[in-house]
């Protein structure tokens, strides 16, 4: 443990620096130079910063670790933080993308780069609060704010329809935000606390269960996103800037099965046994679905959208097989989807910065001028796919057996993800990189910078070493998820 | 030492991988024949320990996954099935990677290929020395992964590279059920490691689950399960339309993985497998039927190819067809027989069929060549060994593997095994039609060649023909030479643990029992094969022609190899990518889309657009609201008596 708030450092360094490049002064030069640096220095140091909190975690442990908590608002909210194995990794997810993000952006964005630094800046401090909140008020703050620098990212950066996009986005997550936050003013009225241990313990009624587990579910499905909620997703995709999109597939998508995990199954146990069924009928659906709708796409970013979609699939299935393979499964899936998911957009940003389209059929046979490029770019396909050795593999075997415990169809049919997304990930592989060189415009293109490839380098040790050793992850999310499911089978007994 | 023969092709691949571009393409492939000599080596090596010393071993090297009570380590099994997988594949690895040193001589990318066909055998390693169902999953995707590279080696060819997809998406297919198996085997035992799996068939074997809403035998399931998978990977009927199409890849590729190795881990894995399947009846049934109908398929459609390369792959299927027969029939050491005298002689035949490509300069197609036997005497020679093991003639390899399945399937007393010595039966006469047809198409006859290529047509360098010498060694010698260790008097000694025979299955016994006419039925099948291939090709050249005249009907659907490629299209291909499409546009577009997010927006808009209306400007319009509001405000307050 430390004796200072390690939490609160993290989450707040990257606001300080964003207030530190808002109080630079000189030509325009200057600025652009010192905020890029300013950025990507204090992102390091709270990666750092993140990684020696991960070194002091107790992974026996099954406490909330690091607590803070002060009076706040009155009324016994909080401003409370803490993680425990669920939450931990996630931390170090955000933290070690962001830098990335920083490092992709350095000669893409050349418009207003300090605003482009401060708003991923805050954007960092905003997601870190969502994951390490302890207070329900809290986290809905981090929560929904967080939605604004994203807003401004694909509305001010973005692609020539990027209004559309950010406000279909923008629509779409208000929908859910809006009964959210009723859900969160009637915990808080009914359990008299909005400190979230608390809030686990409390005993909601049966009836008041379904309607808060709905209302969360309408914000969370929309986050992840689950079928039928997800056409925000290709779209914010397709307008957002590369490291937009890193951010957008990489962490804010997991804040829906973050959620789910944190909210629903420990404070409303009898409303996910009851609405699991559901859960399951809309991934299979997803899961097929998505594959089959990326087969047809034109557009590199919404073929990896919809994958995407597809990917979350297996995460929900796996938090409603309420096993210890399921759950721990989707929670892997949900890191390894977010690293490799980045690396597939900062992939695409590679080729994009060169030609400035995304449209598939103008690339083809770049294998031949850009060999690391087409190997590295074959790695995180063959992750994507799923195969053993990656780490896509590890997140989409467990949730299947885990969940062909509880329901053989959900397993069979999303098993078939397997197939669909050879056939999507292939093909867009094959169509990007193989075959000859037939764009006039691509016969001059350059293979992959130092930089380009120091930004996939993380991106790349963590999907090949816990795709070979899942071990540290999965020993770090064990106990938890443990402690988790044993309160959770409890709830159910006890009624 | 299991650890260096392991990784050593590992070591190889990453060193030509990486250092491809720093060191010459010459020293990437000298350096990964080094290290596959010196895994084949110690292969030999371990064979003899576990052969001779039966030691069998066990070397854990990593924990992989543990979730709860789900288990599965990084740990090498040694024992005398994987021994001789060892053998097979190092020794058969080792002299591709040879030849490939003269063959791929001139491609720019040597050394990538070398890397892959490293990175292959590595997989395929851990493959055959896996101690779970999931480590034995990661070398079989592993595989996949290596055919789907070196398929599409040639990138900038557009035919090669849907050859290559067509083989990763068909295996899928395969893994998918294989996948489905794992999960049965965790949820009905606990455990996915062999030792504790084989040990509960008994009990699995009576007992049943619930399965997509019915109730199915728990063993059966799994078997069949698994024998999806074995489907994908060994190219067996209704998952065979990969391998044809493989042939796209460079022809050392196609002799390692796509003849010797990879396609016979299905092979391997049911023979793995034996203390399940023993148990299950029903599942060995359908894999002797299926594997009668592949070898009978196969066999048929190789009668009419053109294509020197693709008539060695409908082989290849057939002659895998033949292996599961023998499995299916409970006879797993005479599969594991076929499967390691099969590995040298169809990868004589495929390098041999290298050679002949390498000396007319990349020409495949039989038509066009004929007469080379004076010009390449050498190469005939290794092929014409080929070919007669292949075919089964006395005292060759073939010979004492593949006649011992067409006795053991008459040995076998069943319909299904019936139904399977018929097919099999007849396919040994297809064979030999094929076999020789190659033969005499292309060193035979007349010759199609031009002058010009004739003055080029040359034998392959020393570094090429000294590995065909060894396979053809191999080709003649190995079953004579290993014929009473694996199938006969001295197979429970030298198996042991490794395969299991339930107790009434005396399979390997009865063999001997076969009434004599029968070893004498497929001796004579084969000679009437050749002479059929003699009369069509040498006797009477024009009778093919008009036979392929008079039947045409039968000769296209040979030639378009039954359809399949076209049925498949037909039922998933193109209604997967129409409904693709419907989806994408009427499904996210039209009804999510048009009724969710922008549906509303439409709404608000016209909402807006009436509002916007009210607000007109004339001053006796607001009066009227105004006075209409408090109309309808005093008769509310009057109705409801007030607040």
């Amino acid at each position: 443990m430390f004796d200072w708030p390690i939490l609160s450092t993290i989450i707040f360094l990257p606001a300080l620096g964003a207030i530190f490049i808002l109080l630079i002064r000189g030509e325009e030069e200057v600025i652009m130079r010192n905020a890029r640096a300013v950025a990507l220095w204090t992102m390091l140091v709270t990666f750092i910063l993140s990684l020696l909190m991960l070194f002091r975690f107790d992974s026996a442990s099954t406490d909330f670790q690091f607590v803070e908590r002060f009076n706040w608002l009155g009324g016994g909210i909080d401003y409370a933080l803490g993680v425990d194995g669920i939450s931990v990794l996630f931390v170090i997810l955000v933290t070690s993308l962001m830098p990335l993000c920083i490092l992709a952006s350095w000669e893409s964005v050349t418009q207003r780069v300090r605003e482009y630094m401060v708003a991923f800046l805050i954007l960092e401090t905003l997601i870190l609060g969502v994951f390490c909140a302890l207070d329900i008020v809290l986290f809905y703050l981090f929560f929904e704010s967080g939605l604004i620098p994203m807003f401004l990212i694909i509305g001010i950066w973005g692609g020539a329809r990027r209004v559309y996009a950010s406000f279909k986005f923008f629509l779409y997550t208000l929908l859910g935000s809006v009964f959210m936050l009723l859900a969160v003013l009637y915990m808080y009225w009914q359990a008299g606390t909005s400190f979230i241990p608390d809030l686990m313990a409390h005993d909601f009624t049966a009836p008041a269960q379904t309607w808060l587990w709905l209302a969360f579910f309408a914000s969370f499905a929309v986050k992840l996103p689950m079928w039928p909620v997800h056409t925000w997703l290709p779209d914010a995709h397709v307008e957002a800037p590369t490291a937009g999109s890193v951010i957008l597939a990489g962490v804010l998508l997991k804040m829906g099965g973050y959620g789910f995990l944190r909210f629903s199954l420990p404070m409303f146990p009898l409303a996910s046994a009851m609405f699991a069924d559901f859960v399951f009928v809309l991934s299979v659906i997803a899961i097929i679905y998505a594959s089959l709708v990326a087969f047809a796409q034109e557009d590199m970013k919404k073929l990896i959208a919809y994958s995407s979609v597809a990917h979350m699939g297996f995460v929900t299935i796996g938090i409603f097989a309420f096993n210890q393979q399921g759950v721990q499964g989707a929670i892997f899936q949900m890191l390894s989807h977010g690293w490799v998911s980045a690396a597939l957009f900062l992939c695409v940003g590679v080729v994009y910065d060169r030609l400035h389209t995304r449209e598939i059929s103008a690339y083809g046979g770049l294998a031949s001028r850009m060999p690391v490029y087409a190997t590295i770019f074959m790695l995180f396909t063959l992750a994507n796919t799923g195969l053993p050795g990656t780490s896509g593999f590890v997140g989409e075997f467990l949730p299947i057996i885990g969940v062909f415990q509880v329901n053989t169809w959900v397993a069979v049919l999303a098993a078939t993800g397997i197939i669909l997304s050879a056939c999507y990930a292939l093909s867009l592989y094959r169509r990007v990189s193989f075959g000859t060189l037939d764009n006039e415009a691509l016969r001059s293109v350059t293979d992959m910078n130092l930089r380009e490839i120091a930004v996939l380098f993380l991106p790349i040790a963590a999907t090949l070493i816990f795709g070979f050793w899942p071990m540290p992850i999965l020993d770090l999310t064990a106990a938890s998820v443990e402690n988790l499911l044993s309160l959770y089978h409890n709830a159910l007994l006890t009624r | 030492m299991v650890e260096l023969i392991i990784f050593l092709p590992l070591l190889g691949a990453v060193l030509a991988g990486l250092l491809g571009r720093v060191i010459s393409a010459q020293t990437c492939a000298i350096i990964t024949c080094v290290c596959m000599t010196v895994a084949a080596g110690l292969s030999a090596i371990i064979f003899a320990d576990v052969a001779i010393y039966n030691e069998s071993q066990s070397v854990t090297i990593l924990e992989w996954i543990h979730v709860g009570t789900f288990e599965a380590d990084w740990k090498l099994r040694i024992d005398t099935l994987t021994a001789v997988m060892l053998v097979v594949v190092n020794s058969i690895s080792m002299l591709v990677h040879i030849y490939s040193i003269g063959y791929m001589r001139h491609d720019p990318h040597r050394p990538r290929f070398f890397a892959y066909l490293s990175f292959f055998t590595f997989a395929m390693l851990v493959l055959v020395t896996a101690d779970n169902f999931l480590q034995l999953f990661f070398g079989w995707e592993g595989v996949g992964l290596a055919s789907y590279l070196l398929i599409g080696f040639w990138f900038k060819k557009p035919s090669a590279n849907a050859a290559a997809i067509k083989a990763f998406i068909v295996n899928r297919v395969g893994d998918f059920g294989f996948m489905i198996g794992l999960a049965v085997i965790y949820f009905a035992v606990g455990s996915i490691h062999f030792d504790d799996v084989f040990a509960a068939a008994p009990v699995l074997a009576k007992g049943e689950f619930m399965f997509l809403g019915q109730t199915v035998p728990l063993l059966t399931t799994i078997c069949l399960l698994l024998f999806m998978g074995a489907m994908g990977k060994s190219a067996q009927f209704l998952l065979h339309t990969w391998l044809p199409d493989a042939m796209e890849g460079p022809t050392p590729v196609s002799a390692l993985i796509h003849a010797a190795t990879m396609v016979t881990a299905g092979i391997f894995l049911v023979a793995r497998c034996s203390p399940l399947f023993e148990y299950a009846p029903d599942a060995l049934a359908v894999v002797t039927v299926v594997g009668s109908i592949t070898a009978f398929f196969a066999a048929t459609v190789a009668l009419v190819q053109n294509d020197i390369k693709r008539v060695i792959a409908y082989s290849t299927c057939s002659q895998l067809g033949y292996m599961f027969v023998a499995l299916g029939i409970g006879a797993y050491q005479i599969a594991i027989f076929h499967l390691f005298t099969h590995a040298f002689f169809k990868a004589l035949l495929f390098l041999g069929a290298g050679s002949v490509i390498h000396a007319v300069e990349d020409e495949q197609d039989m038509r066009k060549m004929g007469g080379l036997r004076e010009m390449i005497p050498f190469t005939w020679m290794l092929m014409l060994i080929g070919t007669l093991a292949l075919t089964g003639f006395p005292l060759t390899a073939g010979y004492y593997s593949k006649d011992a399945i067409i006795e053991a399937a008459f040995a076998a007393h069943s319909a299904p095994h019936m139904f399977a010595f018929t097919l099999l039966l007849i396919t040994a006469l297809l064979t030999a039609f094929y076999s020789w047809r190659l033969m005499f198409m292309t060193f035979h006859g007349k010759t199609h060649l031009t002058n010009d290529q004739l003055s080029r047509v040359h034998e392959s360098p020393p570094v090429m023909m000294i590995p065909l010498i060894l396979l053809a060694i191999g080709a003649l010698f190995a079953g004579f030479t290993f014929k009473d260790l694996f199938i006969g008097d001295g197979q429970a000694g030298f198996w042991r643990a490794a395969i299991f025979n339930a107790a009434d299955n005396h399979i390997l016994h009865d063999l001997h029992l076969v009434p004599p006419f029968i070893p004498y039925t497929a001796s004579i099948m084969m000679v009437l094969g050749f002479l059929c291939a003699w009369l069509f090709y040498i006797r009477r050249p024009n009778i093919p022609k008009q036979i392929a005249e008079q039947q045409d009907v039968i000769y296209n659907f040979l030639l378009n190899k039954w359809y399949f490629d076209e049925i498949y299209d037909f039922i998933f291909v193109r209604p997967a990518k129409w409904l693709a499409r419907l989806l994408w546009k009427k499904g996210d577009g039209f009804i999510i889309d048009g009724f969710g997010p922008d549906g509303i927006a439409a709404q608000v808009q016209r909402l807006t657009k009436h509002i916007v209306k009210l607000q007109s400007g004339y001053v006796y319009h607001y009066a009227f609201a105004m006075l209409a509001g408090i109309v309808g405000l005093t008769s509310w307050f009057m109705l409801t008596g007030g607040p």
